[in-house]
């Protein structure tokens, strides 16, 4: 029975994943820009929020939708501002950019903030838990986390099947040429979907800090994990992301489980293992 | 009537460099002779940036394979340095080549997986194994665990002779990287690996086999990164897992061969003296050194792709490390040693030129 507990942790865990990973996957997808600053925007947005916790005194919740706007301005313009002109210098030379972007964020945080760990505090409900039985408990917080991972991943699938603007991001990721030649401005469109991106990290990046703690230097772990759960899932399949977050997240759990410590060692085992055996992923739209 | 054309590849500018970089390197070996403790320790810091910097260069630049995960190259040279420095016995100074060749040892199962990925999720995939070598090393005990190591043997010598070999080791490192990469792009495979760098498909049409090159320059980088993250931490004397799988070094060698001028020799070894020297002239504020250098590469990889060596190249078209070849028919040369320095003008209007494009640029980059 532990271990069914385990797996519904892990599960959980592995909604939070897919969270980071859809916004990665978006960038990925529309523009084949592969964000190396990804996790730092996610590591930002809860220092952002835990600045406005400080200044209003109010739960980390209520910041959330503060957070978003304030990311999805600062991923715009970010776009539209260095890393459009970078994919023009190249597919190379925009890695390199995000990469710069990466190192700046950290050390910007370092200074600002210090190398202390930070944690947001939500109240009782991080504590609170549903006692299925003596060894099956589930927390109310993971439990949030997941339903709200699933609703923005619902959320991002209508945006993109049904909507006018997800259209448009469909067309460039197919054929950015042909698109352009349809009427779509894609500098535009690649600063929207920035800023789409950092909006889901927001909401992403709020929910970890309330979760654990955070220091500048956590956003490459953040990163990783949203990758492993991208190429596990198989690219371009954001219900692939899904499950790959979710068997990363049952991964870390049960190697934690039988191993204290070895829980993020056995994610990456695993995430290596598939890339040996598997490396298109589980749901592979296309071949990369 | 046969033509007497010949293929050149020196120039006057190399002619002139070539003894001024003997003598130079001839000047710095003697440093510990006369140089304070902090200018040797300093001075080893600069060239094994540099060496770090050549490594990443051949990496990136030339064999277009654009890794974050060099870091675990750097703790692999460190940790071979502890374990044959202190488990085995060696003198470890004669550990910094037995650290390149396990480091490549290592090259070859990460180039496995990570070679199954391409651009940008390849240089995820390499972090994530640099992560798996950190994680392992934390958690292996024997290799001292989370805490780290020490590399008490060299601590046997007396400080000034330890500063000593660790300089000149780091001058070798130094020195050594640049010949490296200055030979590999001379030979046979040299050329394929220009190749690969200006196009990827025509060099493929060319009968280059891509996987064997990218898998070569992966190793030797590994060998090169691996013998210099012994030399550093000869020079630091402690390790951790923590410091040595630290992203810290990757920051490092892209900054400086970014800004100095990705895929040419000169170029990251101006990058690594800017680099230098701004964490010198921003010591006082913290890590404000790698917010300032990370703006810089950013701007600089973008609006400058080839870097600060790419813009003093295009004023001074001097190869003072030539790896180009030239064709020659009596004492005329092609591409000229100076090529003119304003493009040649094109009309205004271009009936083939629909889609608004600029025409290509004529002039060549450095090393093309």
């Amino acid at each position: 029975m532990i271990w069914v507990n385990d797996i519904i942790q892990g599960i959980l865990l592995g909604g939070l994943y897919a969270l980071f990973a859809a916004g990665l996957s978006l960038v990925f997808g529309v523009m084949r820009l592969v964000n190396l600053a990804h996790g730092d925007f996610g590591v930002m947005a809860a220092y952002i929020s835990l600045a406005i916790v400080g200044s209003l005194h109010v739960n980390p919740f209520y910041t959330i939708l503060m957070v978003m706007v304030v990311m999805a301005i600062f991923g715009y313009a970010v776009q539209r501002g260095l890393l459009n002109f970078a994919m023009d210098a190249g597919p190379l030379q925009a890695i390199l950019a995000t990469f710069g972007i990466a190192i700046i964020i950290q050390n910007v945080l370092l200074e600002r903030f210090t190398a202390n760990s930070k944690g947001l505090d939500a109240g009782a409900i991080e504590t609170a838990v549903i006692k299925l039985s003596n060894q099956v408990v589930i927390g109310w917080f993971p439990l949030v986390t997941a339903i709200v991972s699933v609703i923005v991943l619902l959320g991002l699938q209508f945006f993109l099947g049904r909507t006018r603007m997800g259209r448009a991001f469909r067309a460039t990721a197919d054929n950015q040429r042909a698109a352009q030649l349809m009427g779509i401005d894609n500098r535009h469109l690649y600063g929207m979907a920035m800023a789409f991106a950092l909006t889901i990290v927001a909401i992403g990046g709020v929910f970890i800090g309330i979760r654990t703690t955070f220091n500048p230097s956590a956003g490459p772990m953040r990163l990783i994990f949203a990758y492993e759960a991208v190429i596990i899932g198989g690219l371009g399949s954001l219900w692939g992301t899904l499950v790959g977050g979710i068997i990363l997240g049952v991964a870390q759990v049960l190697g934690d489980h039988a191993q204290q410590g070895w829980g993020i060692l056995v994610g990456h085992l695993v995430f290596l293992a598939l890339l040996a055996f598997r490396p298109q992923g589980l749901f592979a739209k296309q071949v990369q | 009537m046969a033509t007497p054309l010949k293929v050149e590849r020196y120039t006057r500018a190399s002619r002139i460099a070539l003894p001024v970089v003997a003598a130079v390197i001839i000047a710095a070996a003697t440093i510990p002779a006369w140089g304070s403790s902090s200018v040797i320790k300093q001075g080893v810091t600069f060239l094994t940036l540099v060496a770090l910097g050549q490594m990443w260069n051949l990496l990136a630049g030339y064999g277009g394979l654009v890794s974050v995960g060099q870091q675990a190259f750097v703790g692999i040279g460190a940790y071979t340095l502890w374990v044959f420095s202190e488990k085995v016995g060696i003198n470890p100074f004669f550990c910094v080549p037995i650290a390149g060749i396990v480091a490549a040892l290592f090259a070859f199962p990460t180039a496995g997986l990570a070679f199954r990925l391409r651009g940008g999720y390849f240089a995820v995939g390499t972090w994530v194994i640099a992560e798996v070598y950190r994680l392992l090393v934390t958690l292996i005990s024997w290799l001292g665990g989370g805490s780290g190591v020490s590399i008490n043997s060299a601590r046997g010598f007396s400080p000034t002779t330890r500063q000593a070999f660790v300089f000149w080791w780091a001058l070798a490192v130094a020195v050594g990287s640049i010949a490296l990469v200055y030979l590999i792009l001379r030979s046979r495979r040299g050329v394929a690996l220009t190749a690969i760098r200006d196009d990827e498909v025509g060099a493929r049409s060319l009968g280059v086999n891509l996987t064997r090159s990218k898998l070569w320059v992966f190793v030797i980088a590994a060998f090169g990164t691996g013998a210099t993250g012994a030399v550093i931490y000869l020079n630091l004397l402690r390790v951790g897992p923590e410091a040595g799988f630290s992203l810290q070094w990757s920051a490092l060698m892209i900054f400086a061969v970014v800004i100095g001028g990705l895929g040419t020799i000169e170029g990251p070894i101006l990058g690594a003296i800017i680099f230098f020297g701004l964490q010198q002239l921003l010591a006082d504020y913290g890590t404000w050194y790698l917010i300032v250098l990370g703006a810089i590469a950013a701007l600089v990889v973008v609006f400058a792709k080839k870097g600060l060596w790419g813009a003093i190249y295009r004023r001074w078209p001097a190869d003072l490390l030539p790896v180009r070849r030239r064709l020659c028919l009596e004492t005329v040369c092609f591409p000229e040693e100076a090529p003119p320095a304003q493009p040649p003008q094109y009309p205004i209007v271009q009936a083939d030129n629909l889609s608004g494009e600029q025409p290509p640029a004529p002039s060549p980059g450095p090393g093309a």
